[in-house]
């Protein structure tokens, strides 16, 4: 077997939970965020955001707030001298600063950046923009009908059947077999109409960079994102300019939850600062992050499950339509890839619509498209489960995909965890805890693929032994700390003997954004792989020092030893002592590994939740909250429970209260977290995390992504509790007070 | 712009400042003074990372005018720590991983170490409620909860 | 913008009486969110928290003075006034968060005259009266006259609040003050009811005061339900009928906080609730 792959082994460091290295400075309010850099000679920026949802902008005059005392620089589209050739980009650029039209509530209209905030939210107040209101269209369905208004004409794909509005931009398709034939077997068939309302990612930092860009092309960007590669290309191929020229450095997070893998305002700072001549640092407001940084999409969805009274299911469909926002490319084929996913079916088919509206630009959310795919299709099965009498848990272990399983959207599915946290949640004592009045217990699975991707790692062997990592993706939940857990286990030397950081767009190649629970994984991956480089340069040194052949060192402990009694007999040399003598024996030592990695290792997840509705107001509780998910090896258990515990209170956000509101007029109606409702400290009960561990087979320690299937299942897990406490199946998200009344009152 | 002048304590400081009349407490913390380990998730009282005390009251920096802080204390989450020794709270909420992104935490400590002063022994439900304007959106708030309960236990155990 | 901070209710009302677009500021948690949003850019804010007699809460003629400056964290920290009026002091304590507790006021709750404010049908149901400072002396004014429309007040000119008075609290008597909101926490009131009744000594309601929130322009003091109630002991017959006249004094718009129906649906239910707390109360149970 070759060495990469995943080997069985008895681990002194992986596993464990020790504190995190940036630990301290997150408890004292030393670690920088993105709104934390200044510079000297600093200006604040400031955006304009229109107040329609369509609207074509006549003229802009900002001549008053460029005769402002301490406005330095004023921009608009105009001042975009650089128009890309890429469609995608050219989408970047408009949302970052609207060309001819403002397409939803929020949209950048202009800039300006002055000495303080005060004056720069003046000087905002003195641009005079002269707008033609537009028709308007915010919901996903009416979007669709053939007379919508129009978002964008001509970008509608190939595939696309007729009979929409250009607004369909993109149509997908997957599956096997024949889901009619399947229907005609079933004993019971199902077909339900669901919605789902955009929910915004709700990271606590609201986004902020710090720019600078000279006029020979040449800028700096101190900016909190989930990938400050992505920002550096983005940014670059906006604006025409060389990305090796611009140099970006990736502040701590606060968050991102895939909110912040888009660039939204970078390239407004940099152009702010190349005009003004001055560094410049643009920080939103909440209010800016709800209305102009992408939530996820809102959905309109289609179901049909056919199901024998054996719990088998015989044939399966589901249409997915998925808000886009303001430009094309939604997630919907993401959809159309995972709703299905957990189970083996003969007769499956599903479609995703990406529709255009007049919404920010729709951004991943965790397990993007995932949560609004299960949620229906859990949903179904439950209700299967009911009018046949089947134990959902059974049923659901029943038609699970296992090793071999031809998934939904066309792989053969190797070693996966589906059935263990099936098994796992059956012998769970939540399981068979009573209920009391009002009360119910739902259960659905989640699927989510896991992503890999460009990655490189640099490991430096000091002089005095320690050991310094360079890696390129952004820490939002601990990933510094299973690196270096995870290089320390590699090399036989002890945790605090590695420090791990975030190296700047300069110091190491490409990696992708910290997405799609890619960085333990991959990350982790290219830190393995980079120590083995390492041990074989510092093999090859101690080699050098015996006079002996590198293939007769081993290495174990820290150290290299003789491999053998033929090898010859010498004490083994550590680390330290081959370190001190590198200038000797051939330079400085260094690892690294560069690579596009494979085989992520798909993830699945059961949630169990117990909730009670108030049958007066409609008001639901979570009373109690299990997740059984498996992580393949986790490296560091406390983070791995803390993903599994955090995306599943983002799922019960999303399944009770959070909705995007928009009013007739197409404008936001809750940007702030008073109205945009995330679950607050006292709405919540303990939420007990399952690890389980099946090995990935694409990794040498067996590690899979964790980070985001805990989403999936909530949406549905809680719609099935509350919809078997309340006698009645409820099909609309999110489950909020009215709406649970209405349905309990059959109104 | 006219600007006025300020004389207020700052984790035992005394420090003067001059700052613009609609400047909050917060803009100046992190803006003129550079105390920016208190942050500003909303800028409207709803998220609680701003959470610093005056005169022994827990309170929303960005809902306070920065003139207001005359002759009063504030402490913020700079001062929590006693030179390199951590308080017993940080040190929790480490060893049990009670924070992922980090950018909650100042606001979330600030706010417990408030409430372990009045109530040495809240029950989960208090801790709960007492922290329901301090958003969290990584963790679920879990080990936020146990981390602080299990730091009043050991506080009342030292006592 | 001019920041003054004024130590005589004197010198406050000359401040507000030169300058119309001045504004009180309290405990801020109202006007400086609508500072930041840019919905008001007042000339001068005036700070009245170094004003000593505003800061304070004293007994008053058997009942309750307090002071306009007092954040609504110190009411539930006056154990007394806790026992006398928990319908208000409960209320107070709904208030946003700790945070928000930690300075906001129930006379700002008042001033700031929002529909949802949940201090303000606590205290109309407790009878409370406002202490009003201005140019031509002060005078009283019960509470349900201060807002007239959603953001608007009665006082005029150069007028402030200096204190808001809570009766002694009647013999036998209980208040209590519930809402309904979405989270069970930090959201502003889809629907709020307070109620003090009291009860003779065979537990017959013998007077009854019930004020709604959140559910019409102002304040609404719902006499024909609180008629419901009088001469019952309260039992389920006479709270199903509270509940249908509280659901009919009501008159709710649809808004992104709650449907129309959804508002009255609620209030009755709430109203139903609250009215067993304050019986309860009333008879020494709780
Ligand atoms: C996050 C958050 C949550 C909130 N939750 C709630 C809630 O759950 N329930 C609720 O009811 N409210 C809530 N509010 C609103 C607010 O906290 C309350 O209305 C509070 O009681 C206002 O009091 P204040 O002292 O802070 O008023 P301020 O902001 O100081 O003043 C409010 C208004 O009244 C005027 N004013 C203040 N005092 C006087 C006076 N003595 N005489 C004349 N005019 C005066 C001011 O000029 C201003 O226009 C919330 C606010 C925030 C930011
Ligand atoms: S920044 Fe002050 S509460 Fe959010
Ligand atoms: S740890 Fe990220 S918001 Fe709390």
């Amino acid at each position: 077997m070759p060495k990469d792959e995943y080997q069985s082994r008895d681990f002194r460091i992986v596993g464990t939970r020790p504190v995190r290295p940036d630990g301290i400075d997150k408890v004292t309010g030393k670690a920088r965020y993105g709104a934390d850099m200044t510079a000297p000679g600093m200006l604040w920026g400031a955006i304009l955001r229109s107040p329609h949802a369509h609207a074509r902008i006549k003229s802009i005059d900002t001549s008053a707030a460029e005769a402002m005392k301490g406005v330095k620089a004023v921009i608009t589209r105009a001042d975009f001298t650089y128009q890309p050739e890429s469609a995608s980009l050219a989408d970047v650029l408009d949302n970052c600063m609207a060309g001819e039209k403002a397409r939803y509530d929020g949209h950048a209209v202009a800039a300006v950046a002055a000495t303080s905030k005060s004056i720069a939210r003046a000087a905002l107040k003195a641009i005079k923009v002269d707008y033609g209101v537009l028709p308007h269209v915010t919901d996903v369905d009416e979007a669709m009908k053939p007379d919508a208004p129009v978002i964008e004409a001509g970008r509608v794909q190939e595939n696309v059947p007729e009979g929409y509005s250009e607004n369909v931009t993109g149509r997908s398709q997957y599956g096997h077999g024949d889901p009619e034939a399947g229907f005609e077997k079933a004993d019971l068939v199902i077909e339900r109409h669901f919605t789902t309302a955009a929910t915004h990612q709700g990271y606590i930092e609201p986004n902020a960079c710090l720019a600078q860009l000279g006029a020979d092309g040449q800028g700096e960007i101190w900016v909190c994102t989930q990938g400050h590669y992505m920002v550096r290309n983005t940014c670059a191929g906006v604006l025409g300019l060389d990305a090796g020229m611009l140099r970006v450095t990736a502040s701590e997070i606060g968050g991102g939850f895939g909110g912040k893998t888009h660039v939204w305002m970078e390239p407004t700072a940099l152009v702010l600062s190349r005009k003004a001549g001055k560094p410049v640092k643009l920080v939103l407001s909440r209010d800016e992050v709800f209305r102009a940084t992408g939530p996820t999409a809102s959905s309109s969805i289609d179901v049909k499950i056919g199901m024998k009274k054996d719990g088998s299911i015989t044939g399966a469909t589901a249409t997915y339509r998925l808000q886009a926002g303001a430009y094309p490319g939604s997630i919907a084929f993401l959809s159309a890839m995972c709703g299905f996913a957990p189970y083996d079916l003969k007769h499956v088919r599903t479609e995703g619509y990406e529709v255009m509206t007049n919404r920010p630009k729709a951004a991943a959310y965790r397990a993007p498209g995932a949560p609004m795919a299960a949620y229906p299709v859990e949903s179904v099965i439950d209700e299967l489960c009911q009018k046949l009498d089947l134990d959902p848990l059974e049923t659901r272990l029943k038609n699970a995909a296992r090793e071999g399983t031809k998934a939904s959207y066309g792989p053969t599915y190797p070693a996966i965890g589906l059935e263990a946290t099936l098994k796992a949640a059956q012998s769970h004592p939540h399981w068979i805890a009573p209920l009391g009045e009002n009360q119910g217990r739902g259960v659905a699975c989640g699927f989510w693929f896991n992503f890999g991707g460009d990655t490189c790692v640099s490991l430096m062997v000091n002089p005095d032994g320690t050991v310094s990592l360079s890696e390129g993706n952004p820490d939002i939940g601990g990933s510094r700390a299973s690196m270096s857990m995870m290089a320390a286990e590699e090399l036989g030397v002890d945790l605090d003997q590695v420090r791990t950081v975030i190296a700047d767009t300069a110091s190491l190649g490409q990696n992708e954004v910290t997405d799609g629970s890619r960085v333990t994984f991959a990350v982790g991956l290219a830190t393995i792989k980079a120590a083995r480089h390492a041990i074989q340069i510092m093999k090859e040194r101690a080699a050098m020092t015996w006079g002996i052949d590198p293939e007769a060192v081993d290495w174990r402990d820290g150290a290299a030893h003789p491999a053998g009694p033929n090898a010859g007999k010498f004490p083994p040399m550590t680390i330290k002592e081959i370190a001190a003598i590198a200038s000797n024996t051939g330079g400085p030592i260094a690892g690294h590994h560069e690579v596009t990695a494979e085989g992520a290792g798909v993830s699945f997840a059961t949630h169990m939740v117990d909730t009670e509705t108030d049958p007066e107001t409609g008001q639901v509780k979570v009373l109690r909250y299990t997740v059984f998910q498996d992580a393949g090896k986790a490296v560091h258990p406390d983070y791995v429970e803390g993903q599994f515990q955090g995306g599943a209170a983002q799922g019960i956000g999303w399944a009770i209260n959070e909705e995007y509101i928009y009013g007739e007029d197409g404008r936001l109606q809750n940007p702030g977290f008073l109205d945009y409702r995330i679950p607050v400290a006292s709405d919540l009960p303990m939420i007990e995390p399952v690890i389980l561990e099946i090995p990935n087979p694409g990794h040498p320690y067996g590690v899979r992504g964790v980070g985001e299937t805990s989403i999936v299942p909530p949406l549905a897990a809680i719609a099935n509790a509350v919809s078997r406490s309340s006698n009645v199946r409820l099909t609309s998200l999110p489950m909020s007070p009215p709406k649970v009344l209405a349905a309990m009152k059959g109104t | 712009m006219s600007q006025i002048h300020v004389i207020t304590t700052i984790n035992g400081d005394e420090t003067e400042f001059l700052c613009e009349a609609q400047e909050t407490l917060l803009d100046v913390l992190r803006d003129h003074l550079d105390l920016t380990g208190s942050k500003e998730g909303c800028g409207t009282g709803d998220c609680g990372a701003c959470s610093v005390i005056v005169d022994g009251r827990l309170v929303c920096a960005c809902l306070m005018l920065a003139g207001e802080a005359e002759g009063r204390s504030v402490e913020t989450i700079e001062g929590m720590a006693d030179g390199d020794d951590l308080h017993p709270l940080q040190q929790k909420f480490l060893e049990m991983a009670a924070l992922q992104c980090g950018v909650c935490t100042p606001g979330i400590l600030v706010a417990t170490k408030n409430l372990l002063e009045r109530n040495p022994n809240p029950t989960e439900e208090e801790v709960r409620y007492w922290l329901a304007g301090n958003l969290c959106r990584c963790t679920g708030y879990d080990k936020i909860i146990r981390a602080v309960m299990d730091t009043a236990a050991d506080m009342r155990g030292a006592a | 913008m001019r920041f003054q901070s004024p130590e005589s209710v004197d010198e406050a009302v000359a401040l507000l009486a030169a300058d119309p677009e001045a504004r009180v500021l309290a405990g801020g948690t109202d006007l400086l969110v609508r500072l930041r949003m840019g919905d008001v850019a007042p000339s001068a804010v005036i700070d009245i928290k170094r004003i000593t007699e505003m800061t304070t809460i004293a007994q008053d003629d058997g009942g309750w003075r307090i002071g306009a400056a007092v954040p609504s964290a110190e009411m539930n920290e006056t154990a007394a006034l806790v026992t006398d009026w928990p319908g208000v002091t409960e209320a107070a304590d709904l208030i946003g968060s700790t945070q928000i507790q930690g300075r906001a006021t129930v006379a700002g709750n008042l001033c700031n005259a929002s529909p949802a404010a949940d201090s303000v049908p606590a205290m109309v149901a407790a009878g409370a009266v406002a202490r009003v400072a201005g140019p031509n002396g002060s005078r009283d004014v019960p509470v349900e006259d201060i807002p007239t429309g959603p953001g608007q007040t009665s006082l005029a000119q150069g007028e402030l609040v200096t204190s808001i008075f809570l009766p002694a609290k009647p013999e036998n008597s209980g208040s209590a003050y519930l809402r309904f909101i979405p989270r069970t926490e930090m959201d502003i009131a889809v629907v709020g009811v307070g109620i003090t009744l009291t009860l003779d000594s065979a537990g017959a309601v013998t007077a009854a005061k019930i004020a709604l929130g959140a559910v019409g322009p102002k304040v609404i003091v719902a006499g024909d339900a609180a008629k419901t109630l009088i001469g019952t002991t309260g039992d389920d017959p006479a709270l199903d009928a509270l509940a249908a006249a509280c659901s009919a004094a009501a008159t709710p718009i649809d808004d992104k906080r709650g449907t129309a129906e959804f508002r009255r649906d609620v209030t009755g239910v709430i109203a139903k609730r609250t009215a067993r707390i304050a019986l309860a109360r009333a008879k020494g149970e709780a």
